[in-house]
């Protein structure tokens, strides 16, 4: 078929307009049927009540404390790590072996797939080292996982921090040290804060590495070495068991809100971020 | 660098040991086959209710690792659905209830019973079409539990002759929740699951004729059934025993039987 | 600089132990065996994986195929046609797109995508079609964001001058902007590809779990990431070792894909 420019400039322009909508369609489909069916479960009692009868009835207080303890204690294992690392990749090195095999085992990691962390988990933290299924494992795993997000989002935010607040820093008589806590550190603050909320989105979301690694327990947990299930394990189990729809989707509901306000939060930061920069 | 990591995860975990092994209170690991584990959350509810000073923890996991679990001690109480090997003999072991396979169709399905060689025949995958059993002329989907399951694990040993096997085309799914609600949705699958947990939502066909019911599984007439066992490295004490106790009290048998167990 | 070794000592910790897990399986079995193996049955000592590996690459081709050429239209439509306003709205729709549990995604497709195929298509409804619509959809927000950035960073001059040459927008687009853009459209293929193998939860909920070789895209599979997440709380043993060893190989073909995309991406 000979069509003119004129014709094939419409049609390219019809499938790209369609793209978007579709894809904003789906993302509309899905965000719609979750909250219209999930919103109306969640009160205060589906917030504060332990799951009963496998999660046929009461809320979702343990799977939220156990969400909040194993990401927390990814985020705070994973943050000087992988500031650490930025760190060093920004400031003292030129390139080298050394900075190109970290930056190549910090972007292998992070294409890893959770499954394989899942694993990893299970045979180092839960057996090798005999931590058992717990808040720790599933903690120290997803430290793990999140330590290329930190990593890379650390590493420009400190990159893009202007030479001249350094140039200004160092002519003060400021030491290398200094300039970096002092100055540099500070200036990327908002930068690296946006890396380690992303970081907690992906830990609340994760459901395969979490699920070998941290069990699927209903109780409340006493100590960081029992074992507990988050809400995306909830959801999982309750959604494929056929367990309760209703409750299913109240805990879906619950996850999505959290991350539309983590994706909120880490947007504002970005949008100050490059305002400040300017 | 990787002791380093290591030696601070050495720190972080005795500091975390230390403090999470102050508390008064006696706690329960339960850990194993994920057919007993809906039943022992129901009983461990009710006794932590009646008994609020012990923490029972129950978990998944299958009925070997439960079985392991128990044996090194890393769970007070292991958790099978398959009667033990016999290089698992040495544990203490108590049988808290039976519960009956059932082979369940959805409830639109014509078909309301098939002879034990047709079974066979359907999960061998020699018959493929419900036509071949009196049904309508549609493709069976079979589903099937993934290896390593005790329900799986049952199904062959009580269904599936010497040298017969599962098809590997049959869809493969992890738990009992799961083929049930996957039956419930599809008009032509056909899966087998705990008959404890079949509702409205899923229909149970009869054998050779037998209605899968827990009073034929009394009787003896409804053959497809396995035991649901406690196992302990020894012979449980304290808290522990205090729950089996529980369980194999007349009011612990009755919430079984209301589950739809056979005590 | 120890902190800096971070990245280092959790890549060599996470492939020596994988390795140590899986490799006497492997050695056992045979390499050969094991990767060509047409029957997996644990429960009879039969470790192949063969079925799986098809199935994992009929999934994340038909990701390809379901989630590229929207994913690029998309890309497109936000670095050249979308109002201010709109791009400001898309942008943040779309993370929120890539940060929503992928459990959610497979709870999705099982209630609407899965009885849809049943009812209009044959089968039972869990396939490859399912497993690639889903997939597709998931590995969007990768495609779409790292072709937009490729889009957005090429220099003006390309396009205007390929206007000034009296090519229509389209036309400029086709045949100067997407070429010069090319790397960085085929880095995002890859990382979509990597991503759409590794994902495991949204996928055991709707592919079926078979393991045999698929005869048509209706059909029920297994891919490798949910042999491991199906099969894993209950192994022990060798079969445990075997889902290590899937796990090797799933490792290895991701960092291959990897590695390519951050060659793609360093070249340019």
């Amino acid at each position: 078929m000979n069509l003119t420019a004129q014709t094939r400039e419409k049609i390219a322009k019809t499938f790209i307009w369609a793209a978007a909508v579709l894809v904003l369609a789906v993302l509309t489909a899905i965000i719609a049927d979750i909250l219209i069916k999930g919103l109306p479960v969640i009160n205060f009692s589906f917030l504060t009540e332990i799951p009963r009868s496998m999660g046929r009835a009461g809320g979702v207080a343990s799977p939220i404390v156990g969400t909040v303890l194993i990401t927390l204690l990814a985020v705070t294992i994973a943050v000087p790590f992988g500031i650490g690392t930025a760190l060093y990749l920004a400031e003292y090195t030129k390139d080298g072996i050394i900075t190109r095999l970290i930056r190549f085992s910090a972007e292998s990691l992070a294409g890893i797939p959770s499954i394989v962390y899942g694993l990893f988990g299970f045979i180092f933290f839960v057996i090798y080292l005999g931590l058992g299924w717990s808040i720790l494992s599933g903690g120290l795993t997803l430290a793990f996982m999140i330590l290329p997000t930190i990593i890379r989002t650390a590493e420009e935010a400190i990159r893009s921090v202007p030479l001249s607040f350094r140039e200004a820093s160092y002519s003060l008589g400021a030491t290398k040290t200094q300039t970096i806590f002092k100055v540099v550190f500070p200036s990327a603050i908002r930068g690296i804060t946006n890396g380690i909320i992303l970081s907690v989105g992906r830990c609340i979301a994760e459901t395969a590495a979490v699920m070998l690694t941290a069990g699927s327990a209903l109780q409340l947990p006493s100590s960081i070495l029992d074992p507990t299930r988050t809400m995306a394990v909830h959801f999982y189990i309750l959604a494929v068991e056929g367990i309760s729809a209703e409750n299913a989707y109240g805990t879906a509901a619950l996850l999505i809100i959290l991350i539309f306000l983590i994706n909120v939060v880490a947007n504002m930061l970005v949008n100050r971020f490059v305002a400040k920069g300017r | 660098m990787k002791f380093k990591l290591l030696g601070l995860l050495a720190i972080l975990t005795s500091l975390l040991t230390a403090c999470g092994g102050g508390g008064a209170y006696a706690r329960v690991i339960v850990a194993g086959s994920t057919s007993v584990q809906p039943y022992s959350e129901i009983l461990a509810e009710e006794f932590v209710f009646l008994n609020p000073e012990i923490t029972i923890d129950v978990q998944g996991g299958g009925s070997s690792s439960g079985i392991r679990a128990a044996s090194t001690g890393t769970s007070d109480i292991g958790m099978s659905s398959r009667a033990l090997n016999e290089d698992e003999m040495d544990y203490w072991v108590v049988e808290i209830a039976r519960d009956g396979l059932a082979i369940v169709v959805n409830p639109q399905n014509p078909i309301h019973e098939l002879s034990f060689e047709q079974l066979q025949h359907v999960f061998t995958g020699e018959i493929t079409n419900w036509g071949e059993v009196g049904g309508n002329d549609a493709r069976i989907h079979l589903i099937a539990r993934e290896e390593g399951s005790g329900t799986r694990g049952a199904f062959e040993e009580l269904v599936m002759a010497d040298g017969q096997f599962i098809t590997p085309r049959a869809i493969v799914q992890s738990s009992n929740g799961s083929v049930r609600q996957l039956v419930s949705s599809d008009p032509n699958s056909i899966g087998f699951l705990s008959l404890g947990l079949v509702d409205d939502t899923v229909r149970a066909l009869d054998l050779d004729g037998v209605a899968a019911t827990a009073e034929n599984v009394i009787s003896g007439t409804y053959n497809l059934f396995r035991p649901f066992l406690y196992i302990s490295r020894e012979a449980p004490e304290g808290a522990t025993a205090k729950f089996i106790d529980f369980i194999l009290s007349p009011y612990g048998k009755a919430i079984l039987a209301e589950e739809g167990l056979i005590p | 600089m120890a902190l800096a070794l971070s990245s280092i000592s959790a890549l060599a910790l996470i492939t020596i132990f994988i390795i140590i897990q899986g490799a006497p399986i492997i050695t056992e079995v045979g390499m050969f065996n094991f990767i060509f193996g047409m029957t997996w049955a644990p429960s009879q000592g039969e470790f192949g994986i063969f079925p799986m590996i098809v199935g994992s690459a009929a999934v994340t081709v038909g990701a390809v195929l379901v989630g590229v050429p929207i994913g690029i239209c998309c890309a497109i439509f936000l670095s050249e046609f979308a109002p201010v306003s709109v791009r400001n709205f898309f942008r943040p729709a779309i993370q929120l797109l890539a940060g929503i549990p992928s459990v959610v995604y497979g709870f999705w497709g099982l209630l609407f995508i899965v009885p849809f195929i049943r009812e209009h298509l044959g089968g039972p409804g869990l396939s490859i079609l399912a497993a690639s619509i889903i997939l597709g959809i998931m590995i969007l927000p990768t495609i779409i964001s790292i072709s937009e950035v490729s889009l957005l960073s090429l220099p003006r001059q390309y396009k205007e001058g390929a206007l000034a040459l009296g090519m229509t927008q389209w036309q400029a687009i086709r045949y100067v902007q997407l070429p010069a853009a090319k790397s960085g459209i085929v880095a995002a293929i890859v990382l979509g590809l990597g991503r759409a193998m590794g994902e495991t939860m949204a996928v055991i909920m709707i592919v079926g779990n078979s393991v045999a070789l698929p005869q048509s895209i209706l059909d029920p599979v297994r891919t490798l990431t949910t042999n491991i997440g199906i099969e894993m709380g209950y192994a022990a043993g060798e079969h445990r070792q075997a889902l290590f060893a899937t796990g090797i190989v799933l490792f290895i073909v991701i960092m291959i894909l990897n590695a390519t995309a951050q060659y793609i991406t360093r070249r340019k």
